[in-house]
């Protein structure tokens, strides 16, 4: 559009014309890049600059601010007691204010700051495309929708209501409420589809349109969002309880703007937002310059195995602070495992404001200073082609990297704003769930378990059990018994702390809880379960502590348990490790695998997860003795691994100290790992290697260079391609199998034939 | 002048040496990578993160794949403190974790005036709650 506009030849009026001709008939607005790709504040507006141009009373900013969060939270708590969703049950949730341009200007105490920070996205795509747009418009009474990732979102399970809100019949400001939703039409149902192969696998990809006027839902658009899902009063119940927040926000900011005035009002959104910009300036500034570096990987696509490169690099030159995640895996153009570059920024923002200053208000401006880059076509970058429901796996590395790279910048000053901490579990293990219910209603939608991560050892304090998730705090796991209410499965074991799988340091991770489920009063039931780090540890350690454990799932088919608890109750035991290295349950089919795509579950057969441990902090020889033993005692440890892990000598009868002897095993044992260390350099030289080792599925930079990547993807010769050049299609494992099977039978064929 | 750059490395600012924080001995110059004034021991995954379940029984054990992850330990060859520990692909290049600015570190120390062994960080204890059944 823009070369026909400035075609040399057209007089500016004509040019006015045109552009007024193209843009009100452009063929499709699609996901807009200049919206998408600025994570960055607004500029003022007129009205903003004309209130702060002049002094703005900063008591006045201060009521405003409290009523703002008062209003904040009750709206969180709306949601919380009459959301329909298990996410919004639980926590997975967030009210949010944003000035009228679309900046995030705060959420509640609670919530979800991610959740909040990508609605920024489809509002500023409001006002660019639907304000002036005689057949759409945005108007007092007004709600509008959307979930699409590509628009502004983590993932299009989550769906977002956001309202403008007018006074003397102009926009000041924007209301929302997201809540992670599940169910959305996917292939698998739930919401966060393992097997799609391009974003039309993936259900509803809603682009922000306009679902409610003078405060009632279109009856027409919630039908046909309701015929698009598999659990239609969800779909319903919870498109009512977000409008009717934010009616409710709505009416608070009204309140707040009689009682100071709309000037107070905007003028305390925007004023917040600078106000917390330059205090991130400030502290950048303080931070040594330096670059500080990380590399991770995943181990899956959810439908093979496939390590995939996250990288991250800090630079901090001179106030200024640079995220550059070059080098990372390449999209995969028929995995839903790609994250949008914005979705994985708000993610990262997300990790600044919870582990590295989670003093700042939660606000888009605390990570409006710091420069991201990306190659395009990446795994964290991908482009508007690649499906992106399940997001998450690479997402979830954008909340441990910040404050992994950070707390190796920060360590060194006298003053910090909170405790440096190795990273919580990161990976989404829960189950996802979709089927037929006792009650003959069609549902899918996932455990709140995604909640119940262990975090990391701290540099003060042993982490935390299962805790919260890994993108925010104050959200719950889940009353088992109300799900069990409505949903045909059991939990056997519900939240069961385990032997021996922390993440070892001096200060050890706390422990995710393991859980094993079973269906009841359904022939139609069946469960997914989306994480990897079967085959690689997810949570790095720090400084000398160790990761958490790779965690598998597992299952036994062919049996029913419940006749099993009923017969025989003695076969079975409370503990998947017993339960499969024993196999006492005959006639079993006792497997474990990493990832897990979709399939039904027959009554009475067992399927086992495990929530995971955050990575430990510091040299296992420095963990205080009387701390191991408390972890034997809370039956968090065995005593063999605290011998060999921690190097600590007791009585194994009574658990006394032998303080003498643990010195001497500990000096023992600095010994020998200086008798088996190698120099870095001779090390180096025999070690590493000059491109990925063969046999081994990799995708992403190797070494130090990171604008080269290296594809050895299952089944096709491996490559290597331009940083950012292209996506990467994967085959599809059955048909990779079907071919093995094939040449199998061909080869006993022919060795038949030759008898 | 120093700096406290991790639980277990410091900078002497005035010889520019990294050094060990529990032996004090100097390992190699602040502007080099830390990393190779250190030993390094390529771990098998198996020692420290045991298979749980049964690896005769089955493929996932709760145990990393030694063909995907290598655990690199780096500990002093002073003292044995294990100083940093590295997931990796194997053979991948150790990442250069810490490139600090030794220059403006100098004058960021010089302005922070005498650091502190222990920094200040923000810390409330809360009474836990126990179940006692």
């Amino acid at each position: 559009m823009a070369n026909v506009a400035d075609a040399k030849n057209l007089s500016s009026e004509d040019k006015e014309i045109l552009e007024k001709f193209l843009k009100a008939n452009q063929l499709f607005h699609g996901p807009d890049q200049e919206i998408m790709n600025n994570h960055g504040l607004c500029p003022r507006s007129e009205e903003e600059e004309r209130i702060l141009s002049v002094e703005f009373d900063p008591h006045m900013a201060n009521l405003c601010r409290g009523r703002i969060l008062a209003a904040l939270d009750e709206s969180h708590t709306m949601v919380e007691q009459m959301g329909v969703a298990p996410g919004a049950k639980w926590g997975d949730i967030v009210t949010t204010i944003f000035t009228a341009n679309g900046d995030m200007a705060s959420t509640g105490t609670h919530g979800l700051v991610a959740f909040a920070s990508v609605v920024g996205y489809p509002i500023r795509f409001i006002n660019k495309y639907w304000v002036d747009d005689s057949s759409v418009g945005v108007h007092d009474g007004d709600a509008f929708i959307h979930n699409d990732s590509r628009y502004g979102n983590i993932h299009n399970t989550d769906q977002s209501m956001m309202m403008p809100v007018f006074w003397d019949g102009k926009l000041v400001c924007w209301v929302s409420s997201t809540i992670h939703e599940g169910e959305n039409g996917a292939i698998e149902p739930g919401g966060m589809p393992s097997i799609a192969e391009s974003k039309f696998d993936e259900g509803l990809k809603m682009c922000p349109f306009k679902v409610a006027s003078n405060d009632e839902l279109r009856r027409d658009i919630v039908t046909f969002l309701q015929n698009s899902v598999r659990d239609p009063k969800l779909q319903l119940a919870d498109m009512k309880v977000k409008l009717h927040v934010a009616i409710r926000l709505r009416k608070r900011i009204h309140s707040i703007i009689e009682e100071f005035g709309v000037d107070s009002l905007i003028g305390t959104l925007r004023k917040s937002l600078e106000d917390t910009d330059a205090m991130v300036k400030e502290r950048i500034k303080e931070i040594p310059n330096g670059t500080y570096r990380i590399n991770t990987f995943l181990d899956s696509t959810l439908r093979e195995n496939l390590l995939s490169k996250v990288p991250m690099r800090v630079t901090i030159k001179d106030g200024q602070m640079t995220w550059n995640f070059n080098g990372a895996a390449p999209q995969y153009t028929n995995r839903s495992i790609n994250s949008v570059g914005a979705s994985f920024k708000t993610c990262l923002a997300t990790g600044l404001t919870l582990y590295v200053w989670p003093d700042l208000p939660k606000n888009q401006a605390a990570f409006a200073p710091i420069d991201v880059e990306f190659d395009e076509n990446s795994l964290l970058n991908s482009s508007v082609d690649a499906p992106n429901a399940m997001s998450l796996l690479a997402i979830f590395r954008a909340f441990s990297l910040p404050a992994l790279t950070l707390a190796k910048a920060q360590y060194c000053m006298p003053k910090r704003f909170t405790a440096i901490s190795a990273p919580s579990y990161n990976q989404p293990a829960t189950f996802v769930y979709g089927g037929l219910t006792q009650h003959s209603e069609i549902t899918g939608n996932f455990c709140a378990d995604i909640n119940g991560n262990g975090t990391g050892g701290r540099e003060n304090k042993d982490g935390e059990h299962a805790l919260s998730p890994v993108f925010g705090y104050m959200a719950d796991t889940g009353e088992m018994e109300l799900a069990e209410e409505e949903l045909p499965f059991v939990r056997l074991v519900s939240q069961k702390l385990a032997k021996d799988r922390v993440g070892f340091g001096k200060y050890r991770s706390g422990q995710g809880y393991e859980q094993i489920a079973t269906v009841r009063q359904s022939s139609e039931f069946g469960f997914m379960s989306g994480q990897c780090g079967a085959k690689f540890s997810t949570a790095p350690g720090l400084f000398g502590g160790y990761s958490c454990p790779s965690y598998p799932l597992a299952k036994i088919k062919n049996i029913n348990i419940l006749e099993t608890l009923a017969k025989n109750p003695e076969q079975f035991d409370f503990d998947m490790v017993e339960l499969m290295n024993a196999q006492k349950i005959p006639g079993g089919k006792y497997s474990t695998q990493g990832a897990m795509n979709f399939e039904f579950c027959n009554e009475g057969e067992i399927y086992m997860i495990c929530q995971g441990a955050g990575g430990g902090y510091g040299d296992v020889l420095d963990r205080a003795p009387e701390m191991v033993i408390k972890d034997i005692e809370d039956g968090l440890l065995s005593q063999e691994t605290a011998l060999r892990m921690y190097k600590v000598a007791f009585n194994p009868d009574n658990l006394v100290l032998d303080l003498e002897e643990t010195e001497n095993l500990r000096q023992e044992e600095r010994q020998a790992r200086i008798k088996r260390g190698i120099p870095y350099d001779e090390f180096v030289q025999s070690w590493v290697k000059d491109k990925p080792p063969e046999g081994v599925p990799y995708a992403g930079s190797w070494g130090d260079d990171d604008s080269l990547l290296y594809v050895n993807a299952p089944g096709v010769p491996p490559r290597s391609i331009q940083a950012g050049s292209e996506g990467v299609m994967l085959a599809n494992p059955k048909d990779l199998r079907i071919s093995s099977l094939e040449q199998e039978v061909a080869q006993l064929k022919q060795q038949l034939g030759a008898n | 002048m120093h700096a406290n750059m991790t639980e277990y490395l410091r900078i002497n600012l005035d010889t520019e040496m990294w050094e060990c924080r529990n032996c004090d001995n100097e390992l190699i110059s602040a502007r080099d990578n830390y990393k190779r004034g250190l030993l390094v021991h390529d771990r098998p995954p198996h020692e420290i993160h045991q298979p749980l379940l049964d690896p005769e029984k089955y493929e996932y054990t709760f145990c990393p794949d030694p063909s995907y992850m290598a655990i690199l330990e780096f500990c002093c060859p002073y003292c044995g403190t294990m100083i940093e520990v590295e997931y990796t692909v194997p053979g991948h290049a150790p990442v250069h974790d810490m490139e600090p600015d030794i220059d403006d570190l100098k004058k960021k120390v010089a302005g922070w005036g005498d650091v502190p062994e222990k920094p200040q960080i923000p810390d409330v204890e809360i009474p836990r709650h126990v179940h006692q059944h």
